[in-house]
């Protein structure tokens, strides 16, 4: 069943046009890479979709129109924002982050630090105390805490140390496998996402120029549009 | 440094034990003293909600004083007269019950702070300044052509209203009141910052549009906080023209909405207590530098530049440290 469905999108951010006709569908359950290379219009694609930008065309999210809504009715429908350069509420706690962002559902405090045990050893630290690494699991975990039908991810483990890029995919993958997440992931490691993506998305200058199943994308399509 | 919560633990002692004290060896006047500074208090404890927590510098919260003021006065006026009050649509009679003046005093300036939040929220920064300040001034400049209540002149009442079981005209009693009101708003101000409101207001205080991302309605959550914070104030004014008997314009006045940032900034932006430690300053300061001239605000105005330049999170960040950290 389609969860997200993003026809002919296109944004602007003044009189500079980012998007010319975005398309995609992402499935219920379904891990979708979004890629291309830097300025392609990756995060603007995320910000039309989270309503945080206006945008024209189609984008339909669990049979719902989303255009004409603020973006906080569109997270209310389901739809979980870990954001580029993670943005957790510095002077609130870790437990604060977590409970400001609750809403009812499956993911609650236990569950989530129980997925992210770095999150449970450190409740009562300030968020702007944490390292970079642990921010990042924050902002997993408070978009969790909204019990999202969609996780998007947008570079969540960029600027990272290695270790912690391992955990933070070791976490996408559990996500997949355990709860059977809807999962929208933007990322540079073509190699991981190899691994927890069912299917891709390749953008080129605010188009999409490629998408179909990660184990069809082939090294010249990559090459071309991604440049790895 | 100290504790804060060491702290706000020996200010309300020592708060309490003034005008203890002044009953024993028989000085009415500085328990009418104490009674002022826990109005004022409690009138920055509602504006700190707005302010501290919302990051809303509302620079109008004398409407809401004034209202609650008005509130008391207009019902204590009837009652005094003998006169039914007549809305348009019912006749009511006036009234002498603090209670029931409290529970008008409260509903009808959280109803104004709703209608004012609803319109100012609208805008953010120094025009929310600005428009807060003007719907003060309406209010204000209304009461001085409100002729039925006195006009400039204001409503005196002659004999202060009741509370059961009590004799109000009894300071100690009534600063008794005052001093419960004032935990009370105490405790619903710690209560509100750590629910998952409060949290909520205090993220969106910082990154409006992140809250969004999480299905957090920024305005809302101020809106909320902001009628909250309107409607505590005007329980202050109700208490305030009790205290003084005496309703006037001047409750409305943009001095007293400054007076109560003054109050908030001097003991700390954000801080429980903040509003609590600025009015009990800004009360002695009054008393004991007012003694000696009356522009004795030329000396508040050295001290509060003082606290902004190298204390900015006022006494309690002197003492304490910046907010969370203590």
């Amino acid at each position: 069943m389609t969860l997200l469905r993003v026809e002919n999108l296109t944004a602007s951010y003044g009189a500079s046009q980012a998007l010319f006709g975005v398309d995609f569908t992402l499935a219920e359950g379904e891990v979708l890479a979004l890629m291309g290379r830097n300025g392609m219009g990756k995060t603007t694609t995320v910000k039309a979709i989270c309503r945080m930008i206006p945008s024209q065309g189609g984008l339909h999210f669990a049979g719902q129109n989303l255009h004409h809504l603020p973006s906080f009715r569109a997270a209310r429908f389901g739809l979980g924002l870990v954001p580029e350069g993670r943005r957790c509420f510095a002077s609130l706690t870790v437990a604060e982050n977590l409970i400001a962002a609750a809403r009812p559902g499956h993911w609650t405090m236990a569950r989530v630090t129980e997925l992210l045990p770095r999150l449970g050893e450190r409740t009562g630290q300030r968020a702007a105390s944490l390292s970079g690494g642990e921010q990042q699991m924050l902002a997993i975990g408070r978009a969790l805490m909204t019990n999202p039908r969609l996780l998007i991810l947008d570079e969540a483990t960029e600027g990272l140390a290695p270790l912690i890029r391992a955990e933070i995919w070791a976490t996408i993958a559990q996500l997949k496998h355990d709860s059977g997440m809807s999962i929208l992931v933007i990322d540079k490691s073509l190699r991981e996402l190899g691994q927890v993506a069912d299917s891709a998305v390749i953008l080129a200058r605010g188009k999409t120029v490629w998408s179909g199943a990660m184990e069809d994308l082939s090294a010249d399509v990559s090459e071309a549009y991604i440049g790895v | 440094m100290i504790r804060e919560r060491h702290l706000n633990i020996l200010l309300l002692a020592g708060f309490l034990a003034v005008p203890l004290y002044a009953l024993a060896v028989d000085e009415p006047f500085t328990i009418t003293l104490a009674t002022r500074a826990a109005i004022l208090a409690l009138a920055a404890v509602g504006l700190n909600i707005a302010l501290g927590w919302g990051g809303l510098v509302s620079f109008g919260h004398a409407a809401f004083f004034g209202i609650g003021g008005y509130s008391m006065g207009i019902l204590a006026f009837h009652a005094q007269n003998y006169m039914p009050l007549d809305l348009g649509f019912a006749v009511l009679e006036g009234t002498k019950s603090m209670p029931v003046i409290w529970l008008v005093a409260t509903l009808t300036s959280a109803l104004a702070a709703l209608a004012i939040g609803a319109l100012s929220l609208r805008t953010s920064g120094v025009y929310f300044i600005m428009i807060t300040l003007a719907f003060a001034q309406m209010f204000y400049y209304f009461a001085i052509s409100w002729s039925r209540y006195g006009g400039e002149d204001g409503i005196s009442i002659y004999v202060r209203n009741e509370f059961p079981g009590l004799n109000t005209l009894a300071p100690i009693q009534f600063f008794g009141l005052c001093f419960a009101a004032l935990l009370l708003a105490l405790w619903l101000n710690a209560r509100l910052v750590a629910s998952p409101f409060g949290l909520a207001l205090n993220a969106a205080r910082q990154v409006p549009v992140r809250v969004q991302t999480v299905g957090l309605d920024p305005t809302r959550l101020k809106l909320v906080a902001f009628v909250i914070s309107g409607a505590i104030t005007g329980l202050a004014g109700a208490l305030f023209a009790d205290l003084n008997r005496f309703v006037s314009p001047s409750m409305f006045s943009w001095h007293l909405s400054g007076e109560l940032i003054v109050l908030i900034i001097l003991g700390g932006v954000g801080r429980l207590m903040g509003p609590v430690i600025g009015a009990i300053l800004f009360v002695a300061l009054d008393h004991i530098l007012g003694g000696w001239t009356t522009h004795w605000h030329i000396a508040l105005g050295a001290i509060l530049l003082g606290v902004v330049l190298f204390a900015r999170g006022g006494v309690i960040g002197l003492l304490c440290g910046p907010k969370g950290q203590a």
